[in-house]
């Protein structure tokens, strides 16, 4: 089933604020086995010119698929979600995330596609502090694979 | 942002420390905790079965932050990484056994950009088979 084209260009309203903890950066670091004590001592992090610990670039992701799953779930879309698959996956970042922030998403679609029977949606994140400064947008391509697919 | 490589020293065609990651199971568990994405076919055989999959597959986030240490570990700071994406073009099957699987990857540096910006190309392979493409970061170098 073809998805709806007037969803490309739609905005949702941004998240409630995600409050980044050390902790939390610490458990995503141990996790993908990154010892750069960049994410779990302030000192060192402090050594290279930030406020506190910074989380590894993929790090924001959890906040930002998240923020997109209001994409994902809206039943207007009628996206089928137990068959969607990560497709691209894309971060520019203003400054890395850093314990202490107080991160929302707003979530825009920017193209719904119809191929060989696959949906496929591109979602933009951008993500802010709590001051309104950029800190990374974050590109999500999901794919929702043909039923017939084995 | 503290790069420790210098712009200068580097010419496109340098090659960064190649590295090896494992994954397990547990490895998987792990981070489906720290993530946050329980879907079960990282952690589930039958249910990976099911819905088509050879076997119980690692998180394409997972695989995206092994391959991102190459580039961070080369650069010596994390926060240098200015822009990265990759494209999951197969998934790392993860067997049920102590070994699990490797994720090889390799990088070198592709172009010389504006303001003493690089952009590095990774690749990564898993079992004889490329598991990211399209796999880019533009870094910030000293």
């Amino acid at each position: 089933m073809a998805l709806d084209q007037s969803f490309v260009g739609r905005t949702y309203p941004p998240t409630a604020p995600y409050e980044v903890g050390r902790e939390k950066i610490r458990e995503f670091a141990e996790a993908i086995g990154d010892a750069n004590p960049v994410f779990t001592d302030t000192e060192a992090a402090k050594a290279l010119g930030y406020p506190d610990v910074i989380a590894p670039p993929t790090f924001v992701f959890a906040i930002t698929f998240k923020a997109a799953g209001q994409v994902v779930a809206d039943p207007q879309l009628g996206l089928d979600y137990s068959r969607v698959v990560h497709g691209d996956q894309k971060f520019a970042y203003s400054r890395p995330v850093r314990a202490g922030d107080r991160l929302t998403v707003t979530s825009t679609i920017e193209a719904v596609k119809s191929l060989a029977g696959n949906d496929i949606v591109d979602i933009r994140g951008e993500v802010h502090d709590e001051a309104g400064e950029h800190v990374v947008t974050a590109w999500t391509k999901l794919v929702a694979r043909a039923a017939e697919e084995a | 942002m503290t790069a420790k490589v210098s712009f200068d020293e580097v010419e496109v065609g340098t090659e960064l420390p190649a590295r090896e990651f494992p994954v397990t199971r547990a490895t998987l568990v792990q981070y489906a905790g720290a993530s946050g994405d329980f879907n079960p076919i990282h952690w589930n055989e039958k249910f990976a079965r099911e819905v088509g999959l050879p076997d119980v597959i690692a998180h394409g986030m997972f695989t995206m932050a092994e391959a991102a240490r190459v580039v961070t570990d080369w650069a010596g700071d994390p926060g240098a990484v200015v822009e990265y994406g990759v494209r999951f073009t197969k998934p790392v099957v993860v067997p049920n056994d102590d070994q699990g699987a490797l994720i090889q990857v390799t990088g070198k540096v592709a172009a010389k950009l504006d303001d003493r910006r690089v952009r590095v190309d990774l690749t990564a392979m898993s079992d004889g088979q490329k598991v990211l493409g399209m796999s880019r970061a533009v870094v910030q170098l000293a």
